[in-house]
């Protein structure tokens, strides 16, 4: 039986039989482990879900009215002055938030493309049955997770063009971010745009939230249902998701602003 | 009964494969999946072909063997080595899809057998104790708290049938390794070699090529033995100190 070389692998005995090459001492693959790139996943992760908890908070500030939501938007950058600069705080959290961002993505890719080729695929395909392509207790929101995480990666980008940059303003520009607000959401597409978005942020999050503490070792339970970090992973997500939707849902059905 | 098997056909390691059907009557429901596949062979050798190779040797479901992907789940609808699988649990007329189990680190060598073989070094990398420990030891001399005796021993019932790999949609075996970590990293006799035992096999796990777990425990849904996933968070946990102390 003929059975090809490379580089990283050692075929002995003539066989079938190999094993994997490595030049490096364990403690330094442990170090670039998948286990490491996952514990970087979480950090990052969790980074993004407290910036989430603060940026739903200053979300909801549009119910205050519009001295009261510009006033936070103001106050936001003079935040921390003399001792800061002007938008000081908000050049910290950008900077810490874009580490976060770029942490997040290179592992993602580093293990979805690692994983790919773990799970044997070959030309598309892993197993030839039809039946039970789902798995057995796999759910939605994982298997949308990569492709989820995609869709938030293009919302944001759209959402700091709209929101934040003020480049592109449906409804009409305008320097109170109050009026922006309130004119992007009166628009139908700008307020779906902003609920599939969410959507696909609470399944991200329902998962991911869980995903996190357990990569950092803080799953004790022997099942996922039975685990506190569900619960803990459901109440984020409602939290978050739920915080988000409000202001737009006001803007646009209750006419809250116009 | 009548089914019809579909069964994953490769001649070697080199060799593409492709599925194949055969139909096979007079299948008894008390038959194990296993026999039924003796059954199957018997038919095939008498028609002068290829029998269908597969794994197999104690047939009670606890040397971890027989591990045949069945309709696209590993070992099968039931949670079970394949070999404790019976033909009750299909009806007659059934199409059975059988492959091997998937993985880059578990190369086929012929039909549904596959090189396990990088189970065997990720167990050479730390799965074990180096300290004699001679007879038996005085039953109270070390105390060991009963939850932490009754985690070590549920662990420790891992048979390495490569399940948990097969099920994975990233092929990782982040159940078998952490089933491993944990089982001696509960108990005394494992304490001294714990930190290289998790940096030593989690760098084997990955040189094997197998995929990193995104803790969606597809893998504990299909384990034989009831590996629960808080065995992978032990192992994550573990690897985390291990790390911040930075000795193999």
């Amino acid at each position: 039986m003929k059975v090809s070389l490379s580089r990283t692998w050692r075929v002995s005995k003539g066989l079938a039989y190999r094993e994997p090459v490595v030049t490096l001492p364990a403690l330094k693959r442990a170090r670039r482990s998948t286990v490491v790139l996952k514990y970087t996943m979480a950090v990052s992760g969790l980074i993004m879900v407290g910036y989430l908890l603060l940026h739903m908070y200053g979300n909801l500030k549009v119910f205050a009215g519009q001295d009261g939501f510009d006033e936070y938007a103001h106050h936001l950058r003079t935040f921390g002055e003399p001792m800061l600069p002007h938008e000081g705080l908000l050049w910290i959290v950008r900077v810490v938030l874009l580490a976060a961002v770029v942490l997040h993505v290179y592992s993602a890719v580093r293990l979805a493309v690692r994983d790919r080729k773990a799970a044997g695929y070959k030309n598309g395909t892993r197993y030839h049955s039809k039946q039970n392509r789902r798995g057995v207790q796999r759910s939605y929101a994982t298997f949308t997770l990569r492709w989820g995480g995609l869709v938030i990666a293009l919302f944001i980008v759209y959402h700091l063009l709209h929101l934040t940059g003020n480049q592109i303003h449906p409804g009409g520009a305008s320097d109170s971010p109050y009026e922006r607000v309130v004119n992007g959401f009166e628009i139908w597409w700008v307020y779906l745009s902003y609920v599939v978005a969410m959507l696909a942020v609470g399944f991200h999050l329902w998962h991911g939230i869980w995903s996190a503490f357990t990569s950092l070792g803080q799953n004790r339970a022997d099942t996922r249902r039975g685990s506190r970090l569900t619960a803990l992973a459901w109440v984020l997500t409602l939290v978050i998701v739920v915080g988000f939707l409000l202001p737009p849902t006001a803007i646009f059905f209750f006419g809250l602003g116009s | 009964m009548r089914i019809f098997i579909r069964a994953w056909r490769q001649k070697n390691a080199e060799a593409e494969g492709k599925m194949v059907t055969y139909a096979l009557d007079g299948v008894s429901e008390h038959m194990s999946f296993l026999e039924m596949l003796d059954v199957l062979n018997e038919q095939l050798t008498f028609e002068g072909e290829d029998p269908i190779a597969f794994d197999s040797d104690c047939r009670e479901g606890i040397c971890g063997m027989c591990g045949i992907v069945i309709n696209g789940l590993a070992h099968g609808p039931e949670v079970t080595t394949t070999c404790q699988l019976h033909m009750r649990s299909f009806k007659d007329g059934d199409h059975i899809d059988i492959e091997p189990w998937r993985a880059k680190a578990f190369p086929v060598i012929k039909d549904l057998v596959v090189d396990r073989g990088a189970f065997d070094r990720i167990i050479q990398a730390g799965g074990y104790i180096s300290a004699p420990t001679g007879s038996a030891p005085e039953a109270n001399a070390a105390p060991v708290a009963k939850h932490d005796a009754d985690d070590a021993f549920s662990a420790a019932t891992c048979i390495a049938c490569g399940a948990c790999v097969a099920a994975c949609p990233n092929g990782s075996a982040m159940l078998f390794t952490a089933a491993k970590v944990t089982h001696l990293g509960l108990l005394p006799q494992g304490q001294p070699e714990r930190d290289s035992r998790v940096i030593n096999m989690v760098a084997q796990h990955d040189a094997e090529g197998f995929g990193g777990c995104t803790n969606i425990g597809e893998c504990t849904a299909s384990c034989p033995k009831g590996i629960p996933l808080s065995t992978i968070a032990r192992l994550n946990r573990d690897l985390l100190g291990a790390l911040s102390r930075g000795e193999a």
